[in-house]
């Protein structure tokens, strides 16, 4: 991977983090409080696979970085983790947890109402999970796959959204 | 052609306007001492000309009328205001009338003087922009453009005033007696960005969201550094020059601080107290508007009269509260504040560049020096450009997002200077400064140079270098929740990695603002309906159902235009319709709305008017709350009666979602509406006569929708709904409220009480109440209005059982031609 051949520098900071992550009590509290905090982590874990090792997590970061523009390296690879593909792509298997491509009207109740449960009712929150899936569901399946939730987001600025600034 | 010729019609007659004014009052005043002495001599006047008692408000009112004139007549013709921006066409209107003063009095009588113009004309303008700042925006670029603001102005005033008294040295002016510290005086006031410039200009050129919020914020927060250098300098101009020492310098130095944070905090204090004021003001919810205005002038006189930044307390004040106080007034005085504000500020802008029109017709301040006036000019742009250039460099390693070099060379360019330096100007004292007219002409020609000239250029510019524009895009609530989820993610990643950023500190904030601010500062019931994804949901049904009922008025063909009862009630709350509803081709994103479109379009030529007059009913409820003021101006009665209206309320709440529920299970209806299959298209063909609603799952869900907004929304705005006679808002259907009974006790939404559909009557009569309305399955009961126009009718035909009916309802409607 490119990136983890010019970040070399930053790996000292991620050790150490991994280090501490060894630890079997390892908590970040501010996570235990953050609504999606289960699926990131989650996330980072590769299908199937109890452990992780130091490149998946570098290369799940790797999502965050900004995207860059001059890089004749990365066009040859497709789907690089940073480009906006990559990124949504990251965003998409948060909300996807069986991995069956497709966001259903479950899967978004469920971030709704991690996300928004304390104020809003439940009956409202399966009304605003059905009209997000209206508002982007294009052949009518009722659930959002990876493309339309692509083509739902293709007016948000990702370079904003989903960058870390340490990441450069 | 017409237009042209109006246009003509309309200067002609403020020309004349002004013609009658001005020597009207040349004479008056000649002739007022006659008119003292002979005052007592004859006999009683049945009429008298008293224009002593009323020449203040009276030329201060024509003169606002003249301004307004002057917007109208320029902004007849969108050609040109598409080439050359407003605020030029303004000050070439003001160059007008400045002569036709000229002509009429042969001396400048009119003339934007300093108190008028810091005290009545800027102030509106600001507590605008501090009002509605994206604060989110403002924020997040507040280092870059405190960078700019601070060290960019300094940089200016710093260079301009050197590299003139250079070339004063170097003999390229000519004979002039000033000196370095004049110099420094007049590069202090001319080096400030000017807010009204920047909005005028950058408005009618959309660029994207971050180049316009630099430059903006930028604009608004140099204040404090031009008050300061602009004071300092005045001092030491007074002082003279051998007085200066390391103390004055390092004084001056802590006056910035204290000035520019002190000028902050007064207007967070006021921010504060505006929250405090509207999270109290339930029982006057009239006037609540009047707070924010008489607030937002308070802090800027006040900053003014401590010697402080008033410009920095009026933005702070505004964007401190503006999050609180939407929540907390009421949506009609949040209307209200938004659209007086704009008038005024609009207002004002107006003014302002007439004035400095015509100003600039007067013959005693002008001088003239070629090499002073260029070399300003240049120096001015030279100087912008290069400031903007080495100060963006270094914020570009820290943005997340850099500043591209077309964006930097739009910012330079966007350096408008205007009025605010032009009443810097006129201020000096010209006993200390010898050459102020000279000053003060200068500044005019740069301010009309930045404001028409850049003004001109700017949109030709913009589009030549392929700048990002601003994007316009509707709403979507897809959207919105996957941006709380981003920022969740953004926060979670953070923490991982044990990085404290931006969204670190944007976390911590909201979760105190959650625990402290809002407990503070908001009402009770506003802190329910806080969260944003909700907020979005409602604005984007809201939306839906107004667009729902613009179309189908368009298409003409509802009982309710027949009616003219009812339809009073229409027009009465679409009197402020938004835009015209999207028409079906054009929207890509297929919607909720749309689909109502075309089910309207369609189903309305087949089926029964009032079935759609219906449909209306249940879309329509969401729509306002509407106080309905009769005579008395302050009181606004509420309904009383709250637990007997929640409890039918619910009863009949529950029976519907049953009902709702149970057709959702029973019918294996697509979920999707852009689309309908074929099997969905022969289920509809099945005859089943005119006398269906076919509500099908596209109109139920949002029906389901909407109904537990309604709910939501009434347990807590319960104290709201309307009683019988007295004004009072509705549940979110005021359209049946207005011809109520007498007799009426209570107000039922009026989805519930289906039984007042009958012609003359939208009034929910005694004997809907008695009954439980039906459920939505139950719309059969419509049917006989076409045969008899009797009340009694409907509620017969209301006895065919249910199941019969609940089948019927839920056919879909014809399919809607598949969008384009």
């Amino acid at each position: 991977l490119s990136f983890l051949e010019c970040s070399w520098r930053f790996c000292g900071r991620f050790k150490a983090l991994w280090m501490k992550a060894a630890l079997p009590d390892f908590k970040i509290r501010e996570l235990t409080e953050n609504p999606i905090g289960g699926r990131i982590i989650a996330a980072f874990f590769p299908p199937e696979k109890e452990r992780l090792d130091f490149p998946s997590f570098v290369r799940i970061l790797a999502h965050f970085r900004p995207i860059g523009k001059n890089r004749s390296r990365d066009r040859a690879q497709p789907e690089q983790a940073n480009s906006r593909t990559g990124k949504l792509k990251f965003a998409f298997e948060l909300y996807d947890q069986d991995r069956d491509g497709k966001i259903s009207r479950e899967e978004l109740l469920q971030v709704l109402r991690a996300m928004l449960g304390l104020q809003v009712t439940e009956e409202q929150l399966r009304s605003i999970a059905e009209r997000a899936i209206q508002e982007a569901d294009l052949d009518g399946d009722g659930a959002i796959s990876f493309d339309e939730f692509k083509k739902s987001l293709e007016k948000v600025d990702m370079e904003h959204k989903m960058n870390i600034r340490f990441l450069k | 052609m017409g237009s042209q010729r109006d246009s003509c019609l309309w200067l002609l007659v403020s020309a004349m306007l002004l013609c009658c004014v001005s020597p009207l009052k040349a004479e008056l005043k000649n002739s007022q001492h006659d008119s003292h002495s002979n005052s007592n001599i004859t006999g009683i006047s049945i009429v008298s000309f008293k224009w002593e008692h009323v020449k203040a408000p009276y030329i201060v009112a024509v003169w606002v009328l003249v301004c307004f004139l002057c917007k109208l007549v320029i902004e007849a013709n969108h050609h040109v205001t598409s080439i050359i921006p407003e605020s030029a066409l303004l000050i070439c209107a003001g160059f007008i009338l400045g002569g036709i003063i000229w002509g009429a009095d042969h001396q400048q009588t009119f003339s934007l003087t300093p108190v008028v113009f810091f005290y009545y004309l800027l102030p509106p303008i600001i507590v605008d922009s501090g009002y509605h700042m994206p604060n989110k925006l403002f924020f997040s670029n507040l280092g870059a453009i405190l960078v700019h603001a601070i060290i960019g102005t300094c940089w200016n005033a710093a260079t301009l005033g050197l590299s003139l008294w250079g070339c004063q040295k170097g003999g390229a002016m000519g004979d002039l007696d000033i000196g370095l510290l004049q110099y420094l005086l007049f590069g202090s006031l001319i080096a400030a960005v000017d807010p009204v410039a920047v909005l005028a200009v950058f408005e009618q050129v959309h660029v994207n969201d971050v180049l316009f919020i630099l430059v903006f914020g930028e604009s608004l927060l140099n204040d404090g550094v031009t008050v300061v250098l602009f004071n300092v300098f005045d001092a030491f101009v007074t002082l003279g020059g051998a007085q200066i020492d390391a103390v004055e310098i390092i004084k001056g130095i802590i006056s910035f601080f204290v000035v520019a944070f002190g000028g902050s905090l007064l207007g967070m204090v006021f921010g504060i107290l505006m929250c405090f004021l509207t999270r109290c003001t339930k029982n006057i919810e009239i006037i609540e508007p009047g707070f924010i205005f008489v607030v937002g002038y308070l802090s800027y006189l006040t900053a003014e009269m401590l010697s402080l930044s008033a410009i920095l307390s009026c933005v702070f004040c505004g964007v401190c509260c503006q999050k609180y106080i939407n929540a907390n007034m009421n949506e009609n005085s949040v209307k209200t504040v938004k659209y007086v504000m704009k008038v005024l500020a609009n207002g004002s802008e107006t003014m302002i560049f007439v004035f400095l029109g015509i100003s600039a017709i007067d013959k005693t301040i002008w001088v003239w020096n070629t090499g002073f006036i260029l070399l300003t000019l240049l120096f001015i742009f030279v100087y912008r450009f290069i400031g903007v250039f080495l100060l963006t460099w270094p914020l570009n390693r820290y943005r997340l997002v850099p500043l591209e070099f077309i964006d930097q060379l739009i910012m330079g360019f966007g350096g408008l200077r205007g009025a605010v330096a032009y009443g810097l100007a006129v201020m000096m004292d010209e006993k200390k400064i010898k050459e102020k007219n000279l000053m003060v002409s200068t500044t005019l020609i740069v301010v009309f140079f930045t404001v028409i000239i850049q003004g001109i250029l700017m949109k030709p510019v913009v589009t030549w270098l392929k700048v990002k524009r601003a994007t316009l895009h509707d709403l979507t609530l897809i959207e919105k929740v996957q941006n709380r989820v981003f920022e969740h993610m953004l926060v979670a990643v953070e923490d991982i990695s044990g990085q404290i950023g931006h969204n670190y500190f944007r976390d911590k904030w909201k979760n105190f603002e959650e625990k402290w601010m809002m407990w503070m500062l908001m009402k009770p019931s506003a802190r329910k309906t806080q969260d944003h994804v909700f907020s979005v949901f409602h604005q984007l049904n809201l939306k839906d159902a107004v667009e729902y009922v613009t179309e189908g008025e368009r298409s003409g063909s509802l009982e309710f235009i027949r009616n003219d009862s009812v339809l009073i009630d229409f027009k009465k709350k679409l009197g402020k319709t938004p835009p015209p509803p999207l028409y079906p081709g054009e929207d890509p994103v297929p919607s909720v709305s749309l689909e109502m479109h075309e089910q309207t379009m369609n189903g309305l030529r087949e089926m029964e008017d009032l079935n759609s007059h219906h449909l209306l009913q249940e879309h329509l409820y969401k729509g306002r709350k509407q106080h309905r003021h009769r005579f008395s101006r302050n009181h606004l009665s509420i309904n009383t009666d709250e637990d007997e209206v929640q409890e039918i309320f619910q009863r009949t709440m529950r029976k519907r979602l049953e009902s709702f529920k149970s057709a959702k299970m029973g019918m294996a209806l697509p979920k999707t509406i852009s689309k309908h299959t074929k099997k969905e298209q022969q289920k509809v063909r099945t005859p089943n006569g005119k006398n269906r609603i076919s509500v099908d799952e596209g109109m139920g869900l949002p029906l389901i929708q909407l109904i537990e907004i309604i709910r939501h929304l009434f347990s807590i705005k319960i104290n709201l709904v309307k009683l019988g006679n007295d004004s009072g808002s509705g549940i979110e259907n005021p359209a049946f409220m207005a011809d109520l009974d007498p007799v009426v006790p209570l107000q039922i939404p009026p989805w519930l009480a289906e039984a007042e559909l009958d012609s003359g009557g939208v009034a929910p009569s005694q004997r809907a109440q008695a009954r439980p309305p039906l459920t939505a399955g139950d719309l059969r009961r419509l049917a006989p209005l076409r045969i008899s126009t009797q009340s009694t009718d409907s509620f017969m035909m209301a006895d065919i059982p249910d199941a019969e009916q609940r089948r019927d309802s839920f056919d879909l409607p014809p399919p809607p031609p598949p969008p384009p």
